[in-house]
């Protein structure tokens, strides 16, 4: 079968860049490195040309969906519009062009940004203190959860072996847990999808190490109960943490910190706007109380005076990243703060507007297991007899890319929307024009969906049952 | 503000009332506690103010200079194309491929990354990219562990990247130390309990390594060879995987990614097809659809956290998609001559600089061990080096706190950097 890889595109000899010539004496490897270190094969890459490499790259872009192309309510994913006045501060060459580990001095610029990004961020939790480091929203849930291992191993309390994940979490929580050396134990919900405060109360023991909620939670309603869990849990002795994936509906309206969260983590990538770029790179920044402050990952970012420093907490669990960072995403975020000021709470406002009136005009025709407010998403379900998936891939030949779906896992054919608040009317009418005609669908024509797409649906099972993942 | 969100007045009236609420802070009434105050930020930018006050940042940092340090971070050239085609919407706005079907630009181009890492590594697959290289090795060490079904524990010598070892020691691994003496790792006393051996080769210190030595002496004691290899320097070294090392890894920032300030930047990890299962990130493979045409699709996810939460490989989620995609264009353009000729470039200037400091009297601290393009130069002081260095201009080499600096020499030097580099150098007390 005939693939389309760059590789076949190319012939021996062609070149894609001139690199400068060499201006001093060559040094010829073989005359300082042993014969068995030196290479004998040349690797089997494309050779191609730059207009080969350019017309490659930007037709497989066009086999690509992004928020730029289409409506892309992806739930938990806050897809929202990407401000270009983001990736204009990220390319400055002033940042751009500078080394990580250049003496501080040097740095005062991209310093200053981290700090205040630093402090933009305590501002919106109510929390003291934030890290930066985490290079994604999972790494900002083990670091939180390593934080909290270190806290309890340094009080030399080695009893607290077990953090709580309610069945809604997303499958980052409990994976995060084994890799902190927890056991993940497994909470449930209450009528309103929300964390089971008296299943919390049988739980919750010298054991107990911390909780992890999501707030809201992944059926996109709030755990109206947080407060409530966060004291059973302080009595106990544990922590509470918060998974921030859902941060863009709490902007301006609800702090963790007053609702007694001690950790969380933040996605700048979604509720900041920092691009997804097909699944990375993102920045898992945490913030989190004056208690667990010292075991922050090390560095952080201090003032001192006029000049700004990394300074390593008392306790610090050590570093989780290379470097800083994601740097450019810090950077991106920053920007988009500056653009929002205290007007970030309308982004809020606005996304979970959008959501609710998805919620009202979808309701009636698909089932909305939790029908009460939701916030910045919502969970519903296609007709009986209709699957999710079926629905999704026929959003596809709509022009919709489709929402989250089979997740929650505790809601059946769960499809999870999340409009974000950079969407109009009109694309919210029609995407509901495209969803309620949808559901008078025969499941037999909407299996045959997408048609109009790159490809038809894939062989997913072949992909793993004959492994091919190189050329 | 209403640039981003399109709503008028009149339009949140009717959504409003379709929803059945008076006001939006009916849309909040179930929220508690609620954050009645307003938040305390600066108040909100237009454009225009945001970008000039990053234009005011970026002069407080000491850029567009020769730069000298390396140390995991390299000052090589980056291709326009690589910027032109990462910044197109289509990949820059799309979300993890969970769609195949309107994903296949992001789906081939992580094929095409997962090819050219299997084939600069001489390893049977590849994954789609993990955050950055320390934390490429942090997870290739949980995985030795996994792979050898013993507790995770590593041996590694000074010659890695001490960043790296921090993020394994951070991911709860224990850490061994084997001798460094003259530049290399002494792999010859390897303890017989530990599920890993590491090594960095060109390593820390810029001096290539024997690779087939420490796997010699991982798989005598029952452990994995880990080689962490920066890939413009497997166009001109033996693959890792030809030289017996079972996972290699590294960081993939020098194929044409900014420096950025640290990041974001993409580790990239390999190995060989019977431990693909141990493999934690995504990895993409191929496949067909219903009409027979060949397409790409995420594959082996019964690995990832989404599906096996509590005892999947990793907690990882996300692979770094758009840098890795970077890496892919950067390695289409250069080709494996392109990538040969940066790896001879950065040898040649890295040498005439190491022979003219030599000249003028400079010792280097590893002057019989073999490097590419970073080496020690034992320093009477460093700091006042470095001070001479920024005062002409210059971003020196990074301050190893015991009288020696760690000099990096990129493509991009040029002989009149070098030589102005030697010379204020030298003459730095």
């Amino acid at each position: 079968m005939l693939d389309n890889l760059i590789r076949t595109k190319g012939r021996e000899g062609r070149r894609g860049y001139t690199l400068p010539k060499n201006d001093v004496e060559d040094a010829s490897l073989d005359k300082f490195l042993p014969k068995d270190a030196l290479r004998k094969e040349k690797p089997r890459l494309a050779e191609v040309d730059e207009p080969t490499v350019v017309r490659h790259y930007t037709n497989l872009s066009r086999q690509n969906w992004g928020i730029d192309t289409n409506f892309y309510p992806l739930g938990s994913c806050t897809m929202k519009h990407n401000p270009r006045a983001n990736e204009v501060a990220a390319n400055n060459p002033g940042f751009a062009g500078l080394h990580p580990l250049q003496p501080e001095a040097q740095a005062q610029g991209a310093l200053e940004v981290m700090h205040e990004l630093q402090g933009f961020l305590s501002e919106v939790s109510g929390l003291p203190a934030v890290s930066l480091q985490p290079l994604a929203g999972a790494q900002g849930e083990l670091t939180s959860i390593l934080m909290v291992k270190k806290f309890f191993e340094d009080a030399g309390d080695d009893g607290r072996t077990t953090v709580l994940v309610p069945s809604t979490a997303h499958g980052t929580n409990p994976a995060t847990a084994t890799m902190a050396d927890f056991t993940a134990k497994e909470i449930g919900l209450d009528e309103h999808g929300c964390v089971d405060v008296d299943e919390l109360k049988e739980l919750v023991d010298e054991t107990t190490a911390a909780l992890m909620i999501t707030n809201p939670n992944t059926c996109g309603v709030y755990e109206r109960n947080i407060a409530e869990i966060a004291e059973i849990l302080h009595e106990a002795g544990a922590f509470l943490y918060m998974d921030g994936a859902n941060m863009n509906a709490n902007l301006g309206r609800m702090r963790p910190a007053e609702a007694g969260v001690d950790v969380m983590h933040f996605n700048l990538h979604k509720t900041f706007s920092t691009p997804h770029g097909g699944g990375g790179p993102g920045c898992g920044a945490i913030a989190c109380s004056e208690t667990l402050a010292p075991f922050r990952p090390d560095p952080a970012v201090a003032k001192e005076g006029d000049a700004y420093t990394f300074v390593r907490p008392a306790q610090s669990i050590g570093r989780v990243a290379g470097f800083h960072g994601n740097f450019g995403q810090m950077l991106r975020a920053w920007n988009y703060i500056q653009m929002h000021g205290p007007d970030l709470r309308d982004v809020t406002d606005m996304a979970v507007l959008n959501a609710n009136y998805i919620r009202a005009r979808l309701g009636g025709t698909y089932a909305v297991p939790y029908d009460e407010l939701c916030k910045h998403e919502v969970v519903v379900q296609p007709p009986k007899g209709m699957k999710a998936l079926d629905i999704a891939k026929g959003l596809i030949d709509h022009g919709y890319h489709p929402p989250t779906i089979y997740f929650p896992l505790v809601v059946k054919e769960a499809m999870l929307i999340e409009p974000t608040e950079t969407e109009s009317k009109e694309t919210l009418d029609d995407f509901i024009g495209a969803m309620l005609e949808l559901a008078e669908s025969r499941a037999e024509d909407l299996e045959e969906s997408p048609t109009h797409a790159p490809t038809r649906r894939l062989d997913e099972a072949r992909a793993a049952r004959q492994l091919k993942a190189r050329w | 503000m209403a640039r981003f969100t399109p709503h008028t007045e009149e339009d949140v009236r009717e959504m409003l009332d379709a929803i059945g609420v008076e006001t939006l802070d009916d849309l909040f009434a179930d929220v508690a506690p609620k954050f009645e105050g307003e938040l305390n930020l600066p108040a909100a930018l237009s454009e225009y103010e945001a970008l000039r006050e990053v234009d005011r940042l970026a002069k407080e940092n000491d850029t567009g200079l020769p730069i000298f340090l390396g140390a995991g971070a390299y000052d090589r050239i980056v291709p326009s194309t690589v910027g032109t085609i990462i910044s197109r919407g289509e990949f820059l706005t799309s979300y993890t491929p969970y769609q195949p079907e309107i994903s296949q630009g992001t789906l081939q181009s992580i094929f095409e990354f997962q090819s050219i890492v299997s084939e600069l590594t001489g390893m049977e697959v590849s994954n789609a990219s993990v955050y950055d290289g320390a934390n490429a090795v942090a997870e290739a060490a949980l995985m030795t562990a996994r792979l050898t079904k013993r507790d995770p524990k590593v041996a590694v010598s000074a010659g890695l990247n001490p960043r790296y070892r921090e993020v394994i020691e951070t991911y709860r691994v224990e850490v061994v130390e084997l001798p460094f003496g003259d530049g290399t790792t002494d792999f010859s006393d390897v303890p017989d309990d530990v599920s890993g051996v590491f090594v960095q080769s060109p390593n820390f210190f810029g001096v290539v390594e024997d690779v087939g030595a420490a796997s010699g002496a991982a798989h005598d004691a029952g452990a994995l060879c880990v080689a962490v290899c920066d890939p413009i320097s497997l166009a001109v070294l033996e693959a890792p995987g030809n030289l017996g090392a079972d996972v290699a890894v590294g960081e993939a920032q020098p194929l044409g990614m900014p420096l950025l300030f640290g990041g974001p930047y993409a580790g990239y990890m390999a190995t060989g097809q019977k431990s693909v299962r141990q493999l934690p990130g995504r990895i993409c493979g191929e496949t067909v659809d219903r009409n027979g045409k060949l397409a790409y699709v995420l594959t082996l996810r019964g690995r990832e956290q989404d599906i096996r939460r509590a005892k999947a490989n990793s907690n990882i989620c996300t692979n770094q998609a758009l840098t890795a995609l970077a890496a892919t264009v950067y390695t289409a353009l250069m080709g494996p001559e392109g990538l040969r000729e940066v790896a001879e470039l950065s040898v040649s200037k890295a040498h005439y600089l190491a022979g003219k400091l030599q000249d003028s009297g400079l010792t280097l601290r590893y002057p019989d061990a073999p490097f590419l393009w970073e080496f020690v130069v034992e320093l009477p002081d460093v700091e006042k080096a470095n001070e001479a260095l920024l005062d002409a201009g210059m971003v020196g080499g990074l301050d190893l706190g015991d009288g020696g600096m760690l000099i990096a020499v990129t493509e991009k030097r040029t002989k009149e950097e070098l030589d102005a580099f030697a010379e204020v150098i030298s003459n730095a007390g």
